[in-house]
């Protein structure tokens, strides 16, 4: 009743074809957009920035790269971290060589050389299928980590091997470093968010994003209708890179300012990325946002309902809650085993016929 | 001359490293060849073994934490410890009943689905025990001390010593890791080979339908498989735990596990002990050769590497079923 | 459901802001985790003593003490948020990692809060002029090692030349921090560094300890934390090093530590800033006041350990630094920067150590604008696995400034030029 189809004549296959065909989606759509970018700047604060709205927008950016290249293209891959470090340390190695240049510049050429170094750890792929295929990611996970640790020009030779993000400005605002608004570090991340999603859902539903598709259900049988599994694996493993770099560049250069690579992009944060890919549902864009925020805002939501409100000690806080998120994941997984997108998709269907079902 | 001892004293040492990595690598292996579920919480599953294991033989009372803060008492131990012949057999029990509850509520409802959903509920289920595990028996490091001898041997050092004129080292507790892990594929492999259930086990995991429709109880062999793979968790669990003590660190060997997995295919128990000599060795001799130029700690990642050019030639891992694809 | 959750989230941020108008001390602790076992100490040391002070004189002149304490799991993401969900009215904050410390440098001075580390974080931050809100007093990891070095000196009549140590480190920025020192400090007595990473979390070290067993160093240092810790003891028994000849800094050196490796760890040595033990009279007070009543935190299991003893000695000098701050301001309910001033002018003594309960409990030590990490001075403890208890072997040393000051002022003029502050004149 509150959600229908009816009355939304299609007259032409651009029409058709769009995001959000029906009328009310699109409207919701809208009103999304338009609250994140104009009300919320208003009223963000240091908190909300920085414990709830930057890990969640950067961490769908690095789940859509994800997804790409999981959900769509079907590789697996647990190497998310390393390549989040490649976009950090390319980042950092940028703007302290080239300050003068803006800081998206940087962000986007961070994407660049993560984009590369995710083709060069693809080429396996080509060989190597299914679980096995984590081994070649595990190796660039493990790998480059070691290497931004080991070599002292990545980290500009500092004692300790911590890069710390200098101040840089878009348009006169700071966006990185520690005088940076939360609302204008919002915005940058937001403003990225837009656009990989805006670049996913585009590239997913043309011609490239049916041959990964046709990749990922079978890959031989899609070889044999003429897709090339080369350039269509290596062009998954470039543009997933790609989005994760930015993630990357972006979670170390403004959410957290200061990184070390093997606690902040270890293995501990493939696995994470993979989790929310999964919980949010592979193959969909959707699905990416929503597992995000289950991984990012519930263990925040709990913490504080369990410790702010029931006044628990913190440890055992800690303990119930990877309990809650532990059984809450087999029991969405119970419901609804193709992820939280799927439970949108029911959602829907029965906000569709509702108060009538059938 | 001394190189060469060096290098062969590692290389042994690699041996025997790598046949900790496959104690590990078993417990996936055994419940991926049953199921077809890659089980993310093999480690987790490990530290509760070993949790559990301390707990019992120290007379802990388990849930102290929750119950002194719920209920303000100052509950901390029983008044009795055990010992460790039986607190292992306890915890064996606790370990079946684990895969009892793990069957009834998460596999039962997944029958027939993907393996990456799975895979997937095997990682709530890895959160869930972590969580579990703390709950339960807190989050202190504890000493566990089943008698297992510890440190370097004498007898091979000084019979190397007479022999070669340089004592070589071996860790007592690698030389009884090594017997362990035997006489535990001994079992596995007798048991799968001459007993009903073993034999209606590889049935399961030859394929599902076909098992099923000879009478074979699906749920029973999981359960079963679920807990055959607790007791080699509790297994890996005591051998690491006793040379660390038991801490939360101990469910990250399953991060050593699986380079030992890729090579040796998922699906082959001598895939599993093989890959995880292969891998040993191959991560200590590369430390000890490249490891000083290049600045060390290369273990980590180099365990991938050598996995992944043995899967270049190999994809489906050294001894895993050929994969036959039709279009 | 995002939508629901936010709406939650936020009633429940409302609830979760403590009242205003006490002091505020927040303790960003862990004790989950990887490196829970060690959080959880220090957490406890840290708690008991606000609350002996709360309950035993009413808080600190006249104000109360409140302790909000949030989980950071040792990971810098929720170490973000812990600082921001904690840091409205808050004084002073000590995360007890490396890596947060590093996260919050830059914030604190813009939120002027002060940051107080002692004994980790980033050593150059001794340097007041560069970093004006982060204080390390009383050592921190460059002392350390220069501290370990010169007992060594002193077991060797003064000459190290031609020994060889080796450094078991874990492959961090924490682990990495003494190599510059010990390099400078190999030149200048002769002595021969090897450099021995550990990937962490560093359960199995077998190839490290080979090479330690091939090379046989005359000593071997260590910078381990976690389970890193327990293997390195128990392989360096297992390779029948002399355990006298090894030592580890401070986090390498609690009870924890050397337990699981029982009896075979006797002799392991460890260089501290801190007293161990509950042979110091305040423990009667907090046997009477917190203990007994059952406010000690977690049940208070942990009394009189190392690292529950170092929590407690960081907030002796958290409590010091705001008595002095009170005196300075001329009220009692201060704000941070007057914090800053309490710490910039604080005079540790031994006298005043012996008045609170704690006789030579840690080194007499005295801040001042430019001097933000004190005289670096520590000691050295070692393991006596029969008794089960640590013992202090050697009076407080100094470091050797000489090598050090060069360092800390090279690192802190680099933090200061990339980031584009200008020292301040003082």
């Amino acid at each position: 009743m509150f959600y229908r189809e009816a009355g939304n004549f299609k007259t032409s296959y651009r029409d058709d074809g769009q995001t959000f065909p029906i009328k009310l989606d699109r409207m919701g759509y809208y009103v999304i957009l338009g609250v994140a970018a104009m009300v919320v700047p208003f009223v963000i604060n240091d908190y909300w920035a920085s414990a709830v709205l930057l890990p969640f927008l950067i961490y769908a950016i690095a789940a859509i790269g994800l997804n790409i290249l999981t959900g769509y293209a079907g590789q697996v891959s647990l190497g998310t971290g390393g390549f989040m470090a490649v976009g950090a340390y390319s980042v950092y190695k940028l703007m302290t060589a080239f300050p003068d240049l803006s800081i998206l510049i940087h962000v986007l050429l961070a994407g660049g050389i993560t984009a590369m170094v995710g083709i060069a750890f693809g080429l396996p792929s080509l060989r190597i299928k299914g679980f096995y295929l984590a081994v070649a990611t595990l190796a660039a996970q493990f790998f480059l980590v070691w290497l931004f640790n080991k070599v002292p020009w990545f980290y500009n030779y500092s004692a300790s091997g911590q890069i710390t993000a200098p101040e840089r400005t878009v348009l006169g605002w700071a966006v990185t470093g520690p005088a940076a608004s939360p609302a204008a570090k919002y915005l940058v991340c937001l403003a990225f968010v837009i656009f990989a999603a805006w670049v996913a859902r585009n590239l997913t539903r043309g011609m490239i994003g049916r041959k990964w598709m046709a990749i990922r259900d079978m890959d031989i049988a899609a070889e044999i209708i003429g897709v090339n599994p080369l350039t269509a694996k290596l062009s998954a493993f470039g543009v997933s890179s790609f989005f994760v770099g930015i993630a990357g560049a972006l979670l170390f250069a403004v959410y957290l300012g200061a990184a070390e690579v093997g606690e902040a992009f270890g293995i501990n944060k493939s696995f994470l990325v993979l989790f929310m890919v999964i919980i949010g549902g592979l193959g969909s864009i959707f699905g990416s946002f929503a597992g995000a925020a289950f991984l990012v805002l519930l263990p925040v939501f709990l913490k504080n309902v369990l410790v702010g409100v029931l006044g628990w000690p913190t440890d055992l806080a800690a303990h119930i809650e990877l309990m809650i998120v532990g059984a809450l994941i087999i029991f969405f997984l119970i419901v609804e085993p193709h992820g939280l997108a799927r439970l949108w998709q029911l959602v829907k269907e029965k906000l569709r016929l509702w108060p009538f079902p059938h | 001359m001394d190189q060469l001892f060096y290098a062969s004293e590692v290389f042994i040492n690699g041996l025997m490293t790598g046949v900790m990595y496959s104690l590990v690598a078993l417990g996936f292996v055994l419940i991926f060849k049953a199921s077809g579920v890659f089980n993310y919480a093999q480690g987790v599953m490990a530290l509760f073994a070993a949790l559990t294991l301390v707990g019992i033989m120290e007379g802990q009372v388990p849930f102290s934490h929750l119950i002194n803060a719920t209920f303000g008492t100052h509950l901390s131990n029983f008044s009795w410890t055990v010992g460790p012949v039986v607190a292992i057999l306890l915890t064996a029990g606790v370990m079946v009943l684990l895969a009892i509850v793990i069957e009834k509520l998460v596999l039962q409802h997944l029958v027939g689905q993907e393996p990456i959903i799975l895979f997937m509920a095997t990682i709530g289920l890895a959160y869930f025990l972590e969580g579990l595990g703390d709950v339960m028996w807190g989050a202190d490091i504890k000493t566990l001390d089943v008698g297992l001898p510890q440190g370097i041997s004498d007898t091979i050092e000084q019979a190397t010593a007479n022999w070669f004129g340089y004592g070589f080292f071996i860790d007592r507790l690698d030389i009884w890791a090594t017997i362990i892990a035997a006489l535990l594929v001994a079992a596995l492999v007798a048991f799968s080979q001459y007993t009903k259930q073993g034999r209606a086990m590889r049935a399961v995991a030859d394929d599902h339908q076909a098992a099923l429709s000879v009478g074979i109880s699906l749920q029973f062999i999981w359960i079963m498989v679920w807990s055959i793979a607790g007791f080699v968790a509790l297994v890996a669990g005591i051998m690491w735990g006793t040379k660390s003590g038991v801490q939360f660190s101990l469910s990250l060997i399953a991060l050593k596990a699986l380079p030992v997995l890729m090579l040796g295919g998922f699906t082959s128990i001598p895939g599993a002990i093989v890959g995880g000599l292969i891998i040993g060795v191959g991560e200590k001799l590369f430390e000890f050769f490249v490891g000083p130029m290049v600045g060390g700690a290369t273990e980590n990642w180099f365990a991938y590497v050598l996995a992944l050019i043995f899967l270049v030639f190999r994809p489906q891992g050294l001894f895993g079923e050929r994969i036959i694809e039709r279009v | 459901m995002k939508m629901k959750l936010a709406a939650l989230a936020a009633g429940t941020m409302m609830a979760a802001a403590p009242a205003m108008a006490d002091l505020i001390v927040p303790n960003l602790s862990y004790r989950t985790g990887a490196y829970g076992a060690g959080g959880t100490q220090y957490a406890d040391g840290f708690n008991d003593y606000f609350t002996l002070l709360n309950e035993r004189d009413g808080g600190i002149g006249g104000e109360m003490i409140q302790v909000p304490e949030c989980e950071t799991a040792y990971n810098t993401e929720k170490g973000v948020e812990c600082y921001e969900s904690t840091k409205e009215g808050a004084l002073v904050f000590n995360p007890l990692s490396t890596g947060i410390t590093y996260q919050l440098i830059p914030k604190v001075s813009v939120d002027q809060k002060v940051l107080y580390t002692p004994g980790y974080g980033r050593t150059s931050a001794k340097n007041g002029q560069v970093f004006e809100w982060v204080f390390n007093a009383p050592a921190n990891y460059w002392d350390g090692a220069s501290v370990a070095i010169k007992y060594l000196l002193d077991e060797n009549g003064g000459d190290l030349n031609g020994k060889k140590i080796a450094l078991v480190y874990h492959n961090s920025a924490y682990g990495k921090e003494p190599i510059r020192t010990l390099t400078e400090l190999g030149e200048k007595h002769g002595f021969e560094l090897t450099e021995i990473p550990v990937e962490a979390p560093g359960q199995e070290q077998k190839s490290q300890w080979l090479q330690i067993r091939r090379d046989q160093p005359d000593y071997v240092l260590m910078w381990g934390w976690g389970v890193m810790n327990q293997v390195a003891i128990q392989e360096a028994a297992n390779i029948r090093f002399p355990m006298e000849n090894f030592i580890g800094i401070w986090w390498t050196g609690s009870e924890i530590d050397v337990m699981p490796a029982g009896a075979a760890s006797n002799g392991y040595k460890a260089v501290t800033f801190n007293g161990v033990g509950t042979d110091y009279p305040i423990y009667e007070d907090l046997q009477t006041h917190v203990i007994e009543p059952g406010l000690a935190s977690q049940g208070g299991e942990h009394i009189g350990s190392a690292v529950y003893s170092r929590g407690m000695y960081a907030a002796v000098v958290i409590a010091e630094a705001i008595r002095k701050a009170q005196e300075l301001a001329g009220t009692s309910a201060i704000d941070a920067p007057q914090l800053r001033e309490g710490f910039e002018n604080l005079n540790m003594t031994q006298e005043r150590l012996a008045e609170i309960g704690l006789p030579d409990f840690g080194p007499a030590f005295e801040l001042s604008c430019s001097n933000h990490g004190g005289n670096g001075k520590a000691r050295i403890q070692q393991w006596d696995a029969e008794a089960q208890q640590w013992t202090l072997i050697t009076d407080f040393t100094e470091p050797d400034s000489e090598i050090l000051e060069p360092l800390i002022e090279a690192d802190s003029t680099a933090f200061a030029e990339e980031n584009g502050i200008t020292p301040k004149d003082c």
